[in-house]
């Protein structure tokens, strides 16, 4: 490698500078926003942009997933609402949010009565251990939540 | 638009009523756009944002899907059925393409 002729040449003072630049350098790539994790905050406003005003209420959902996934880039995850999914009494749509992605938007899944069950399996990616969020608008208007504290190992969002 | 990477998989038979389970995969990178190549340049966005279930022309299923989506995805839901027909799926591509597929289903 050419670096290393061209730092031999280089005083112990002056390499000692260079390695500094890189770290201030490094530290300022950290801060640019493109690199930031989403905060809790992020996913709270997604949230409100999802379901409005609506007060969001304990229970009802259920969300199913490995507390310690094997890896990050591929987490199963079973949804489901407790809701005999009729033409007055159905779940209208199921927003999951995982609060410490780089975007906290996962997917949103839009139900009819026809579905029949309100449930929902898939997978997600998740970047780092979090906590995973899931909203459940049902027909009525009211708005029900679970929150599932995921433990990620191996990240799953590349880079 | 075909796709060989598409997988489903919908009862042949249901009784009028039943709720019936519909598990459906696809093959696509799902990329996020947040990944780099090797020369640092980003690489663009390009994922599966929608997937439409129709059952005789009426959407029964709708989902938006985001980058938080894991490549290959992989979804199973349920459908009541109703009536005999066609029970078609479609996923919508960043890049304009709808890849489709559909399945028959005999209702007694």
């Amino acid at each position: 490698m050419s670096d290393t002729t061209d730092l031999k040449a280089l005083s112990r003072r002056q390499v000692i500078l260079a390695a500094g630049c890189g770290a201030l350098v490094a530290s300022g790539l950290a801060l640019a926003p493109r690199a930031a994790r989403a905060t809790p905050a992020d996913a709270d406003s997604l949230q409100a942009a999802l379901i409005g005003d609506a007060k969001p209420i304990d229970g009802k959902v259920s969300l199913r997933m490995p507390k310690v996934p094997d890896n990050g880039a591929s987490v199963p995850f079973t949804v489901s609402v407790d809701s005999p999914m009729t033409e007055e009494d159905h779940v209208k749509s199921i927003h999951i949010l995982a609060e410490g992605n780089p975007a906290p938007a996962v997917a949103s899944y839009h139900f009819t009565p026809a579905s029949g069950r309100a449930e929902v399996s898939g997978r997600m990616r998740l970047a780092q251990s979090q906590n995973v969020r899931a909203l459940a608008m049902m027909s009525d208007g009211s708005v029900y939540q679970t929150v599932q504290n995921v433990t990620v190992t191996i990240g799953g969002c590349g880079g | 638009m075909s796709n060989d990477t598409i997988k489903t998989r919908v009862p042949a038979t249901a009784r009028k009523g039943e709720v019936i389970e519909i598990k459906t995969t696809i093959g696509h990178d799902m990329e996020t756009g947040q990944r780099q190549n090797a020369s640092g340049q980003t690489i663009p966005r390009r994922i599966i944002n929608k997937f439409v279930c129709t059952y005789n022309g009426k959407e029964v299923f709708v989902t938006d899907w985001y980058p938080g989506i894991a490549a290959n995805p992989y979804m199973a839901f349920f459908l009541r059925a109703e009536e005999s027909g066609t029970i078609e799926m479609a996923w919508h591509d960043d890049d304009g393409s709808v890849y489709t597929t559909s399945s028959e289903i005999t209702v007694s």
